[in-house]
């Protein structure tokens, strides 16, 4: 448990880290530290240089905007967790900020590194999918927002530039949004998650937003399920959700739970979380 | 008169230093000039070592030096022995360093000893060995026909063991109504004890050495480490284990580490310290259980068991450490009979070496292993014969009037009263009613299910003359010092090691109560082979049974010396005298009366003494009882599966022991809390896996599911009390007897909540996975 030698700096400000990146080119950025030092420790990961953020005060906030939530990169799952507009603009995502590690984690670790991570098993990647999230970053040309359909390309994998500081996360409202998972008896880790944001006319279903993580190597929207669920009313989920999964060829397994038996519960918890989310008021 | 210490629940007087963050664990401590080890590990399971290239890693800033098992050879450093030999065991040698070879991953290859422990670690990772694979066997049920491991041991076979009557056995079958069968698996487990092992060895200036060392047994330690392996005398080596964050068996044994460490120190003149990894601590903590067992239960028409038949294969790993023989032979075939009085029994165990690290005692050791087989093949019994699994087992029992009980491997069952706690355990739960909730919820959908693990464990390991004559290179009696200071304070050294169990508490009650005095006056001192007598350490439920008795008899022994004093002082006859409350008193007349302090005092004084007494108050006990002794209980757990993922949910469960009497039943408590979630986590979760060219799967706690508070329910504990006869507190020890029921308690109720879907049984792990696929065959089947 001790790392490689790694040379490190602390950014004052959003512009100083971009800077410090481009001079340090195998260089990561660190926030939390509670993605990227158990790499670290385990020397998996070998970053010639650390970039600490966890200072810039600016990136800590979370505050609504145009209806949705903007959550500053540093914010904390355990904020995230607790706060009224979260909690109120997108419950699904205080739900799986809730669900990550236990409360050190929680206290400790940050959105931004979460995702920009992006383990396949971590549990907002697939709110962030489902609720049509989108990444704020910043770079030496300024900054640009990424679709979370966009910004998680593979396993650990995103489409930012090495020299760009992930800042922000917008979510759209999504006042009827769920998210559930059964976790790895081990790590914690979603086995499988499933995330479901609803739009509902009474009880009928107008617009449904349905995306599972952790069974597969990035998390997915289920555009079948979306779809088969307009205009149904809550006795049809059942049908509808049960073809979850379908089209999806590249679960993800382990001595836990491989990826056959991934496949077959992932219309359970995809259910489970449509079900879930119909029942927020 | 004073509050009775024993049988008292006060709080552990050792648990605000360890909550406060004030312990001394081995990796606290830091002496003026130390280095720092870290191993070169093999990242093969079988291979040729063909060549070690450290010159990069030496030339290093900050490494001091680097040395190879050329080096310990070269050195005359002795092969790691195995403390218990069985008839026939084929012994490898087992190098500090690997040699030549390397068999298991995580083996130790080379040492770096530099300035701190980053430079070496840097170091480590520039040490360049060349290795040949060879062919690997890691699983036990192919040993037999994978690699040669060791020329000593053709076809990896250790050992083949049995116990019990094979003829007869064979003839009970041939007469049974019924047969139930089994083929099992007992899931490899990995320690886990929170505080990972650790040494720091310090060379003094004319040969003496220091080594901490995160041990449950550091006379052991200094007894092997130093007579065998390092030809270093007692008297220069001082073994110290100073708190130990828990060791589950895990800590009893030596390890090339501190060996390699010890002699490196020595060697260099210079303190070093080596604290294991998480990860190393998976690779390379001995496991436990590992078996591949066949078995088959014969009975009569009405339920009685007539036979027991049992043949298993068990994982020693690449080499047979200190307990390893004993563990899947006299401490599993001896309890094949369970609760019950059995009339023919046979068990035949292969001990086998594999591509693997070595298998060794863990929590249980064997019982665990023998409860599991018995307990599931009385459900499955119970299954065959359409009986309820509970009245199966009460009607096989051994009745209360059948002690002292001789079971037909070897055993003699002291005392006991099963069918008194199967009835408690089922007057808790309410049994009938919950059967009858059963079959409601089966109407709706909702599987809940019932499991029974009735167990009988061995424990207070000892006699010394038994455990000597069943191959055992060590005697199993226990040591205590009780020392009465002048102003009647008074200090307990004892040879038993506390590493969670709570001996400062413990021990201290047992000593208020005796002296009639309050329990702050009273410290335990323990871990210190300068300190303590020589002493076993603390493993199979020993500690309270052997090391208490111990303290016990000393305190017997200074009443008779207090109660001498006092008679000279009073002018009484010592026949007259009676001691109770801290006070010696004439009997029939308490006002001719000496204080406990007056005593003490006058005792160090010795101005007004009896000419045939020396001063001093203090005594020394070694005892050795005369049979182990055997804690039973009837566990229940109470299940819900979920039929759409397979998931289990533990609902309840219920542990009713008997311990014997009871020193502090919070402590009590604890032990069987932290046992049964031990038993839980086997049952459903844990499980070290290795692949098939022996590459440890589970290597971090992200692979390796240890049991977590939010997975379980409260435990519900219960007792009934009967006093073990050979020791003079009636205690039996607590600290297996949770981990070894509960895997079939869980197991069995998992099996009976898949009832309506046609399983009869299924390994552990019961993962989810296994349990979705059974629910999922038989439904498809059907």
């Amino acid at each position: 448990m001790y790392p490689a030698k790694f040379d490190y700096y602390r950014a004052g400000s959003v512009g100083e880290a971009i800077t410090l990146l481009g001079q340090n080119p195998d260089a990561k950025i660190i926030a939390g530290g509670h993605s990227l030092l158990p790499l670290m420790k385990l020397r998996l990961a070998t970053p010639a240089a650390l970039v600490d953020i966890g200072r810039i005060e600016e990136l800590k906030a979370i505050w609504e905007e145009n209806g949705g939530v903007m959550i500053g990169a540093l914010a904390t799952h355990d904020r995230i967790a607790n706060s009224d507009a979260v909690k109120r603009v997108a419950p699904a995502v205080a739900e799986a900020a809730a669900h990550v590690g236990d409360q050190q984690v929680r206290n400790r670790g940050t959105i931004g590194g979460n995702i920009a991570h992006a383990d396949p098993a971590s549990d907002l990647p697939t709110v962030l999918l489902a609720l049509d999230a989108e990444i704020v970053v910043q770079g030496p040309n300024g900054q640009r927002r990424i679709p979370a359909a966009d910004f998680f390309v593979d396993l650990m994998t995103t489409s930012m530039q090495p020299d760009e500081v992930l800042t922000a996360v917008f979510v759209p409202p999504a006042p009827k949004s769920a998210y559930v998972k059964y976790a790895h008896p081990a790590s914690g880790y979603a086995m499988v998650g499933a995330c479901a944001a609803l739009d509902m006319d009474g009880n009928t279903i107008r617009r449904a937003r349905i995306a599972i993580g952790g069974a597969t190597p990035t998390p997915r929207r289920l555009i079948g399920v979306e779809a088969g669920l307009v205009g149904q009313g809550l006795d049809f989920v059942s049908t509808v959700a049960s073809s979850a999964g379908q089209g999806i060829d590249d679960w993800m397994g382990d001595i836990q739970a491989s990826s056959e038996y991934r496949r077959a519960i992932t219309p359970v918890f995809v259910e489970r979380a449509i079900n879930a989310a119909a029942g927020r008021a | 008169m004073a509050t009775q210490m024993i049988g008292s629940s006060i709080k552990r007087v050792e648990d605000p230093r360890f909550i406060q963050g004030k312990g001394t664990y081995t990796d606290d401590i830091k002496l003026p000039g130390m280095a720092h080890a870290v191993f070169v590990r093999s990242p093969y399971a079988h291979a040729k070592i063909t060549g070690i290239d450290t010159s990069a890693a030496q030339a290093m800033p900050g490494v001091v030096a680097i040395y190879t098992g050329q080096d310990t050879q070269a050195d005359g450093v002795g092969s790691n022995p195995t403390g218990w030999l069985l008839p026939n065991l084929k012994v490898p040698p087992h190098p500090a360093l690997a040699v030549d070879r390397v068999n298991y991953v995580g083996e130790p290859v080379a040492v770096i000893i530099a300035d701190d422990p980053y430079i070496a670690h840097d170091a480590a990772d520039a040490v360049h060995v060349d290795y040949d694979p060879l062919p690997v066997v890691a699983a036990p049920d192919k040993a037999m026909d994978g690699p040669t491991i060791h020329e000593e041991a053709p076809g990896n076979v250790a050992f083949d063991w049995s116990i019990g009557d094979q003829a007869q056995t064979d003839a009970a079958f041939a007469n049974a109504a019924k047969v139930a069968k089994v083929h099992l698996i007992n899931n490899r487990l990995i320690p886990n004890a929170m505080e990972p092992r650790s040494c720091v060895a310090s060379p003094g200036p004319t040969g003496e050495v220091t080594l901490w060392l995160t041990s449950q047994n550091p006379h052991i330690h200094r007894l092997i480490i130093g007579a065998f392996v390092l030809n270093l005398p007692e008297q220069k080596f001082r073994v110290v284990a100073p708190d130990v964050g828990g060791g589950f068996g895990s800590k009893i044994f030596i390890y090339s580490d501190e060996i390699v460490v010890t002699w490196a120190a020595m060697k260099l003149g210079r303190a070093i310290k080596w604290t294991s990894t998480r990860r190393e601590a998976n690779m390379t903590d001995a496991h436990g259980r590992d078996h591949v067992t066949d078995a088959e239960m014969a009975f009569d028409a009405n339920g009685k068991i007539l036979g027991f038949r049992v043949n298993t294969i068990a994982n020693l790993g690449a080499y047979p450490t200190l307990f390893a023989p004993a563990v899947p032979t006299y401490l599993y075939g001896t309890l094949m009979s369970g609760q019950y009085p059995i009339p023919a029994i046979y068990c035949h165990v292969t001990g086998v070496y594999t591509n693997t690290v070595p298998v060794d005692a863990y929590r249980g050791a064997g019982r665990p292993e023998a409860t599991f087989v018995v307990e599931r093949l009385v459900d499955l019994g119970a299954g065959e014969l359409g009986m309820d699994p509970a009245e199966l087992r009460r009607v096989n029992f051994v009745r209360p009037d059948q002690f002292p009980f001789q079971t037909q491997v070897a055993l003699v069952y002291d005392s006991g009263n099963y069918e008194a706690a199967l009835n408690r355990a089922l007057e808790r739960l309410n049994y009938a009613d919950l059967r009858r909730q059963q079959e409601e919820g089966r109407q709706q959908g909702r599987y809940i299910g019932i499991g029974f693990s009735s167990a009988i464990e061995a424990c207070g390991l000892a006699p010394s003359s038994v455990v000597g004559s069943l191959g055992a290179q060590a005697g199993q009696w226990e040591s205590a010092i009780v020392r009465v200071h002048p102003t009647g304070k008074v200090t307990v050294q004892t040879g038993s090691h506390s590493h969670g169990q709570g001996h400062e508490t413990t021990f201290a009650q047992i000593v208020a109560d005796g002296l009639g005095v309050p329990i702050e006056d009273v410290a335990i001192q323990h871990g210190d082979t300068a300190q303590s007598p020589f002493g076993w350490g603390t493993y199979g439920s020993r500690s309270a049974a052997v090391g208490g008795s111990a303290v016990a008899v000393s305190v017997k022994k200074l009443q008779d010396k207090i109660k001498r004093i006092a008679a000279h002082l009073l002018e009484a006859n010592v026949e007259d005298m009676e001691y109770a409350d801290g006070k010696a008193f004439v009997r029939g007349a308490p006002g001719r009366v000496k204080t406990f302090g007056e005593v003490a005092l006058m005792a160090h004084l010795a101005h007004q003494y009896p000419p045939d007494l020396e001063p001093g108050l203090e005594a020394t006990t070694f005892f050795d009882p005369t049979n182990f002794t055997f804690p039973f209980c009837t566990h229940v757990a109470v299940v819900e599966v979920d039929a759409n993922t397979g998931a289990v949910d533990v609902l309840r469960y219920l542990a009713v022991d008997d311990v014997g009497n009871l020193i502090n039943p919070l402590i009590v408590d604890g032990q069987i809390h932290g046992g049964v979630v031990q038993g839980i986590g086997q049952a459903l979760w844990e499980g070290a896996v290795y692949s098939e060219d022996g590459q440890l799967l589970t290597g971090t706690m992200m692979d390796y599911a240890v049991p977590k508070a939010a997975y379980l329910p409260m435990i519900e504990t219960d007792q009934t009390v009967t006093p073990a006869p050979q020791n003079p507190l009636g205690v039996k020890g607590v600290g297996e007897i949770g981990a070894i029921a509960a895997p079939a308690a869980v197991v069995n109720a998992v099996v009976d909540a898949l009832k309506p879907f046609g399983v009869t049984h299924l390994d552990m792990p019961v993962t989810s996975e296994k349990v979705y696929q059974a629910i999922h065959s038989q439904a498809q089947g059907a």
